[in-house]
């Protein structure tokens, strides 16, 4: 079982082929995105039609704050990875967990937000169209939200124990993709909710 | 050796041969069952249109068909060339063939032709959908309301009242004087489809949405059809009759149907059983109070040749089997077994007969 | 067993390891060869379940009125048919060949990411079997038995608790749910793997056609179940927690469900045809001596494919009202898709031409997918014009159709696969006899049956139906049709046969029993599991035809 070398092959200077974690988390973006869009899709065909209840109008109120938290949590995972290229654990400890501190800020607004609606106004997912579809593709965000602290809490609580290091940053990367894919699905979602659906 | 190719070759042809006979054989056979059919019209047929919308999707099946025998006589006969002129043979062997890795001209002849045949084909389906989805209703139309039901039809003629059930009437249309059906198709519940294939393609009912369809027949007779999106468990006995009238039978109809119940004073028990029990809860008979819309209006039962949405005969002994035990006819329809007496049960269908 | 004597005796047999400790080593694998099994044998147990309930249909369909089963169970049967084919046959045996085939082709030791690999495989064997203990689970009105009885496409609103009460419709809507996120996974696997560990030298266009076509399909596997498991996601939460995506009476729309399934509905057939094709490329070749003619145009045209596929998803919604402009815009889009499709067609035959056709098995039934591809892609341009497509649509002549696809080509590409990889898997070669009598039975039940069965379509006869007015020119039809199935089934029987007897009495194989080019075949049969001692280099499409070629390699021409 000899090596194949074939005649007149190439010794190619470098074979450099992607790293298959930045593949691989790319193409969960993909399949991911494929399923917001559908949730979109419902969400901008289904406004005007509810036959009963609030509308947007009546009981949206555009959460500033918490999408600024969220969009700034981008920054800092950027500036955390970054930081641990250059090794300085510190500093990408405290940046992380900055990261980590702004998406459970909006997480807790979003919370408060439904609170809101349906105690004060009444708005559930069975309440009308509006209902369904809005709760369905902010909630499927949130989920994705969550999902992303719960990862990122593990390498926080890894890199606390002194696990995480420069060798970590490309898997590191790796999640930090998944994260500004779920900030950029928000920017979407703010966009079609907040802006477009009133 | 040789021999041995020979033999492969001859039954190859053979097989080939005698596959094609066979199937040859069953297409005349069905051709011909078809070109026997009585004068009713029972074989629904897609290449027997008797209305305008089924007569435009026939000639342009026939321009599909002739393009798409041409395309596929081209390829097979390359297909059955190459595998004959080109199979091993036992003088080639450890020699292998000159490898050829494309040619760019080639490549180009067949991308270029099929892009043609492709926007011919597009075009003329295109005006067929423009001359079929988008033809004017002119004034002298029938305008019927169908609306699906699991398992049957509601049909209404709003601007003649009438108001009836499973089998539809319509006028004959004259080319010289169309007067055309064009029906609005709604659902009452989940996804139907209505498929006369003489008279129109199909185009299906869809709660919450307004669809439309017509039909433009010549030909006087009755024609069948059923309901071609699954709907259910009966799906498969939602049955379509559209009897197509000449315009006195039409005028007729219309005039039976206008009228209340035809009450024979005799069947005074039946009427008695029918409105004192919960055929009222689906069923409505004009001039009793039996209002339901669950269920298919009665109020002309015994002028349609079948019930059960088609399933059965409207003969006695079905009517009463189908009030007494409606799985023995349709399992799964939403007819209740009434659990009537025998007596009970025998009076009421009575009274039913005489609603014509 | 001697018990005291320590004499030292020439081969002595080492003890078998106990069964225990094979089965776990079988159900705790990560390795891509013993995945790529274990999806292809799951696929073939449900192939024989899915024939089994077709045999059940096309019993009850024999003779008009017949009452071999009750609609009940007729409708639940088609509608397990429908689904076990596409989702627990269909999509594990090409992810099972992709799974094994694959990184032998590119050199590579593994799949990227072999954890997700296996995790992937349990997925969808779960969702398999969850969606069969339907049959047995959950509780509904209509006695024992709840399996999905709402069609494979579950359209809305029958699926909502109003028209399908109990949990038979749940059974459907988690099991594909779960089967889905299953081949997502999957798909994630195959490209990593081929983006990120092809053997060096190996340039994408040097690639086997089979790894490309995997690779386009994996592309089109993210993009389109995802949007049927969106839509299975709001059916549950219409189910249960009174959401309103698709219920009419809240002004919900169910033509939203429709799109939304044919969004993935489309793409999921080029899903599968796609590594139909692959095969064709790899066998084709091979038995005609050639190489692929026109491999860049191969490539280029199973993208366009891929492309194009996802715009032709409501030529299965022409019947639903859309308005005119609507309807003759996806019969562009859908005459479109026929361009790169023929383009493909007309490649094959341009290998095969000039070539040196060798009818072994493989090869027997490639020419028999080139037939049948050809007729079932010239029915589909008949329903891909609208106007004709009002009549055929719903009917037994687009049955046929998809079955023609389905049945008489993918099947007939799973099967050359089968033939031509299997010395490769096992070591051990399919018997010949055996193979031409499965593909002359099935090729013949396969037109008596399917070829029959657009005329009654065109007579008028809906699908879906349990049971069938007599007289309307369907009976003699009809039962024809249920022996041409019945001789298909007697022929899968030969193939299962010859499957299991020869592995045991099968010619050996050796490394490259069939004289091929692609790099799986430089390796022993079956392969070791870290498939190569040293990563190979290549220099061109065809490294073991420059080995065997040192005076005429391809590296000269490409």
């Amino acid at each position: 079982m000899s090596a194949i070398t074939t005649p007149f092959p190439e010794t190619p200077a470098t074979w450099k082929l992607p790293y298959r974690g930045k593949v691989g988390m790319a193409c969960l973006i993909i399949a991911e995105s494929a399923i917001f869009t559908i949730f979109v899709v419902a969400y901008l065909f289904y406004i005007g039609k509810s036959l009963t209840g609030p509308t947007p109008r009546e009981v949206l109120e555009t959460p500033i704050f918490f999408t600024v938290c969220l969009l700034s949590s981008s920054l800092t995972i950027h500036l955390a990875s970054k930081l641990l290229e250059r090794g300085k654990r510190g500093a990408f400890l405290g940046l992380w967990f900055l990261t980590i501190v702004l998406g459970g800020l909006f997480l807790f607004g979003t919370g408060q937000e439904w609170h809101r609606l349906i105690y004060e106004h009444g708005l559930t997912i069975s309440t009308n169209l509006f209902g369904t579809t809005y709760y369905s593709l902010v909630g499927l965000h949130a989920t994705h939200v969550t999902v992303g602290l719960i990862m990122l809490s593990i390498v926080l609580l890894f890199g606390l124990a002194g696990r995480v290091g420069p060798e970590q940053s490309a898997r590191v990367d790796v999640l930090s993709m998944y994260w500004h894919f779920v900030d950029a699905v928000w920017v979407v979602v703010f966009t079609v909710v907040y802006i477009l659906g009133r | 050796m040789v021999q041995k190719h020979k033999t492969e070759w001859r039954v190859i042809v053979s097989r080939a041969t005698g596959i094609l006979v066979l199937l040859g054989g069953i297409l005349l056979a069905a051709g011909l069952c078809n070109a026997t059919a009585p004068p009713q019209n029972p074989v629904p047929s897609i290449f027997e249109p008797r209305s305008t919308p089924a007569e435009s999707i026939r000639d342009h099946s026939y321009f599909v068909l002739a393009i798409t025998s041409l395309i596929f006589l081209v390829v097979v006969t390359l297909l059955l060339y190459a595998v004959v002129k080109f199979r091993d043979k036992p003088q080639n062997a450890g020699r292998e063939p000159a490898q050829v890795y494309g040619s760019t001209q080639i490549e180009l002849a067949w991308t270029i032709i099929p892009v043609l045949i492709v926007l011919v084909l597009f075009l003329a389906t295109a005006r067929v959908i423009h001359a079929i989805e988008d033809a004017r209703k002119p004034a002298t139309a029938v305008e019927v309301t169908a609306i699906g039901h699991q398992f049957w039809w509601e049909y209404r003629y709003p601007a003649l009242g009438v108001l009836t059930a499973n089998e539809l009437h319509v006028p004959v249309s004259d080319p010289a004087h169309p007067t055309p059906t064009f029906l609005k198709l709604l659902s009452a519940d989940t996804d139907h489809s209505f498929w006369v294939p003489q008279l129109a393609g199909k185009t299906d009912l869809i709660p919450n949405r307004v669809n439309h369809t017509w039909i433009d027949p010549h030909q006087t007779g009755v024609y069948v059809g059923q309901c071609a999106q699954y709907c259910g468990t009966q799906h498969g006995k939602m049955l379509l009759r559209v009897s197509v009238d000449s315009p006195e039978e039409f005028a007729a109809w219309v005039q039976a149907q206008k009228q209340p119940a035809n009450h024979d004073d005799k069947e005074t028990a039946g009427r008695r059983v029918f409105e004192t029990t919960a055929c009222i809860n689906c069923h409505a008979v004009d001039g009793t109070n039996g209002t339901g819309r669950f269920g298919p209006d009665l109020t002309h039962l015994m002028s349609r040749d079948t019930i059960a949405a088609g399933a059965a005969l409207n003969t006695h002994e079905n009517l009463r089997l189908w009030i007494q035990n409606p799985d023995a006819i349709k399992p799964g329809s939403l007819m209740p077994a009434m659990k009537l007496s025998d007596a009970d049960l025998d009076a009421l269908v009575r009274y039913l007969e005489t609603l014509r | 067993m001697s018990s005291d004597a320590m004499a030292i005796h020439q081969g002595a047999d080492v003890g078998s390891r106990p069964w225990v400790e094979t089965l776990h080593g079988w159900v705790t694998t990560v390795d891509h060869k013993r995945l790529g099994i274990l999806y292809i044998l799951y696929a073939l147990l449900f192939l024989a379940v899915g024939g089994l309930e077709a045999m059940i249909m096309r019993i009850q369909l024999m003779y008009p009125h017949n009452s071999f089963v009750s609609p009940q169970v007729f409708n639940r049967v088609f509608t397990m048919h429908g689904t076990t084919m596409v989702f627990f046959v269909g999509i594990p045996v090409l992810f099972g060949f992709a799974n094994y085939l694959v990184p032998l082709m590119i050199g590579a030791r593994d799949m990227a990411f072999p954890r997700l690999n296996a995790f992937s495989f349990w997925l969808t064997a779960f969702g398999g079997f969850l969606l069969y203990f339907s049959f047995l689970g959950g509780s509904g009105l209509y006695g024992a038995g709840n399996a999905p009885d709402v069609g494979w496409w579950a359209y809305a609103p029958l699926t909502s608790r109003a028209f399908s009460p109990g949990h038979s419709s749940d059974y459907w809507t988690i099991a594909l749910l779960v089967a889905g996120f299953g081949s997502i996974a999957t798909a994630i696997n195959i490209i990593a793997t081929i983006l990120c560990m092809r053997c060096p030298g190996m340039k994408l266009s040097r690639m086997p056609l089979l790894a490309w076509l995997n690779l386009v399909m994996s592309g089109m596997v993210l993009i389109a179940v995802s949007p049927l498991s969106a839509a299975q996601i709001m059916l549950s939460l219409d189910r249960y927690l009174g959401g309103h995506f698709f219920d009419t009476q809240a002004g919900g729309s169910a033509t939203l469900w429709m799109h939304f399934f044919w969004i993935f509905g489309h793409p999921e057939v080029y899903i599968l045809i796609i590594p139909a094709f692959a095969v064709l490329s790899e066998v084709i070749p091979v038995f005609s001596r050639k190489p692929m003619f026109g491999y860049p145009v191969m490539v280029g045209a199973t993208i366009a494919i891929g492309f194009i596929s996802m715009s032709v998803w409501a030529h299965h919604m022409f019947a639903i009202g859309m308005s005119s402009y609507g309807n003759a815009f996806f019969v562009l889009t859908t005459m479109a898709i026929a361009v790169p499709t023929g383009i493909k067609i007309f490649n094959w035959l341009g290998t095969m031409w000039g070539g040196r056709i060798i009818f072994k098995t493989p090869m027997l039934f490639c020419i028999g997918f080139l037939f049948n591809f050809l007729i079932a892609g010239l029915t589909g341009i008949m329903l891909g014009s609208a106007a004709f497509n009002w009549q055929l649509t719903g009917s037994y002549f687009v049955v046929a159709h998809f079955h023609y696809t389905l049945s008489g080509s993918f099947l007939f590409g799973i099967f050359a696969a089968f033939y031509y990889w299997y010395p490769k898997i096992t070591g051990r070669m399919l018997s010949e006899r055996l193979g031409k009598l499965h593909f002359w039975l099935f090729f013949i039940g396969f037109h008596l049956c399917f070829d029959l069965m657009h005329i009654p379509g065109l007579l008028g006869m809906p699908r879906r139906i349990y049971t069938y007015e007599p007289g309307r020119g369907w009976d003699a039809l009809n039962l024809l049709v249920s022996i041409g199935a019945f001789i298909q089934g007697i022929a899968t029987l030969i193939f299962v046969a010859n499957l299991i007897i020869s592995y045991f009495k099968g010619a050996k194989a050796g490394n490259d029993p069939w004289d091929a080019w692609t790099l799986e075949w430089s390796v022993s049969s079956p392969p070791p599991a870290y498939n190569f001692a040293v990563t190979p280099t290549v220099a061109s499409r065809r490294p073991l035809w420059d080995l065997k070629h040192p005076e005429d390699p391809d590296s000269r021409y490409e």
